[in-house]
């Protein structure tokens, strides 16, 4: 059988180190041994078929059961490609945030600021053909974390996204554009490019943004494309 | 032009909220994969970081082929599941065949394991082997790993169709991770 076409490797300095000492949970849970090279195989470039018949679609965060949650609704969309600008149609994303006063729907999260019974703060959709996603939800709050004196995280909302390959799994936060807690997030920070730290930075966008309803804010996405170079067998 | 793959952010301590419990039983009902036959197994672990802590709020996902060797094939084999209180996972599902790899190579039996967690930027990878399995000697994976830390990939056996696999972020015994 033919070998399947491995990922290119992803660029360091695009991308956040495993040892990133300003994060402090990094200390003791970063491997300190360099990460093993293998020649991807099928176990790599294959991945879980996930479609919305098994994983029903969830796309409007902004209300339980026809009850409006609190705060500014905002529309999130945007498209999702590879490294070479093609898009990843059918890419599973699941999105979680914390609600508008920063708290998250979790038992683990103390902090002191009001649960919102209206807000669960998880989604599930699809890409379309053409790599579109698009969702509803609440703007969420920044919220204080204990890794240095008066640390905020910046508002932010997670992403998840299951491509075409298990090589290409990946997990990301989307931020919003002219938040001041962006200069001193040591998460944000920690990625040494700062074009690929924009990235991270959603868009405010007219477009998306539904009159009398809701503001748009556009978060595009880049999966790692496939290596153009063939693979020499042995 | 190319646009490199967007930068990965930690999962954090609030990743729960995509927590689906029943995702770690591979064979549970409504999951495609009742029907399917082949060999009940369970691989557990103990996921631990470089203080020997145990890691509670770790997201581990596993993928892996099915009876037959195939990633297409009748059998899914995605699983997800949290670590509890004391750093545990454990996945309910089907021993996977052994897997072509590159070239005329045959891979040994063996399942991916992704780790996300607070504190880790960028999830780790791993493959848990079954250990005594023939094919491993030859497996060319397994082949790069210098032997001294060869055993942080091999799940062991404790009857009845159950393995252990525990992993170690950092530290004395730290699993080898692989950059995939």
């Amino acid at each position: 059988m033919s070998d399947a076409i491995p990922y290119r490797a992803l660029d360091a300095a695009t991308q956040p180190p495993l040892d990133a000492p300003a994060y402090g949970s990094t200390r003791k849970r970063h491997p300190k041994h360099p990460l093993l090279r293998i020649p991807q195989t099928l176990t790599e470039t294959s991945a879980p078929r996930f479609d919305e018949a098994g994983y029903p679609v969830q796309a409007d965060m902004s209300q339980v059961g026809g009850k409006a949650a609190l705060g500014e609704r905002i529309i999130v969309g945007g498209r999702i490609t590879d490294e070479d600008g093609r898009p990843q149609a059918g890419v599973m994303v699941e999105v979680w945030q914390a609600n508008a006063s920063g708290r998250y729907h979790h038992p683990r999260d103390q902090h002191d600021a009001p649960l919102d019974p209206n807000f669960e703060g998880r989604a599930r959709i699809f890409t379309d053909a053409d790599g579109r996603y698009s969702f509803v939800s609440i703007r969420p709050g920044a919220y204080p974390w204990r890794n240095h004196h008066n640390a905020w995280r910046p508002v932010h909302i997670h992403f998840g996204l299951h491509g075409a390959g298990f090589a290409q799994r990946m997990i990301t936060q989307m931020y919003f554009p002219g938040d001041p807690l962006l200069d001193l997030d040591p998460i944000f920070h920690a990625t040494p490019d700062k074009a690929a730290r924009e990235r991270l930075v959603s868009k405010f966008d007219l477009d998306l943004t539904k009159p009398e309803w809701a503001l748009g804010y556009r978060f595009d996405m880049v999966l790692r494309g496939r290596d153009a170079t063939p693979f020499e067998t042995q | 032009m190319l646009t490199p793959a967007t930068a990965h952010q930690t999962a954090g301590p609030y990743w729960h909220m995509i927590d689906f419990p029943e995702w770690a039983d591979l064979l549970r009902a409504g999951s495609g994969n009742e029907g399917v036959e082949g060999e009940r197994i369970t691989l557990t672990g103990r996921i631990t970081d470089g203080d020997g802590a145990p890691v509670v709020d770790g997201l581990v996902e596993i993928w892996q082929a099915g009876p037959d060797g195939r990633y297409d094939g009748a059998f899914h084999g995605f699983g997800r599941c949290a670590t509890d209180a004391e750093g545990r996972f454990r996945f309910a599902t089907l021993k996977p065949g052994a897997v072509p790899g590159r070239g005329n190579a045959i891979q040994a039996p063996h399942i991916a394991i992704a780790v996300f967690a607070r504190g880790l930027m960028r999830h780790v990878v791993t493959r848990a082997y079954f250990a005594g399995e023939a094919l491993n000697a030859t497996d060319p994976v397994l082949g790069l790993v210098e032997e001294a830390r060869r055993g942080t990939l091999l799940a062991q056996p404790s009857g009845g169709g159950a393995w252990t696999l525990d992993i170690r972020l950092q530290g004395d015994g730290e699993t080898v991770f692989l950059d995939v």
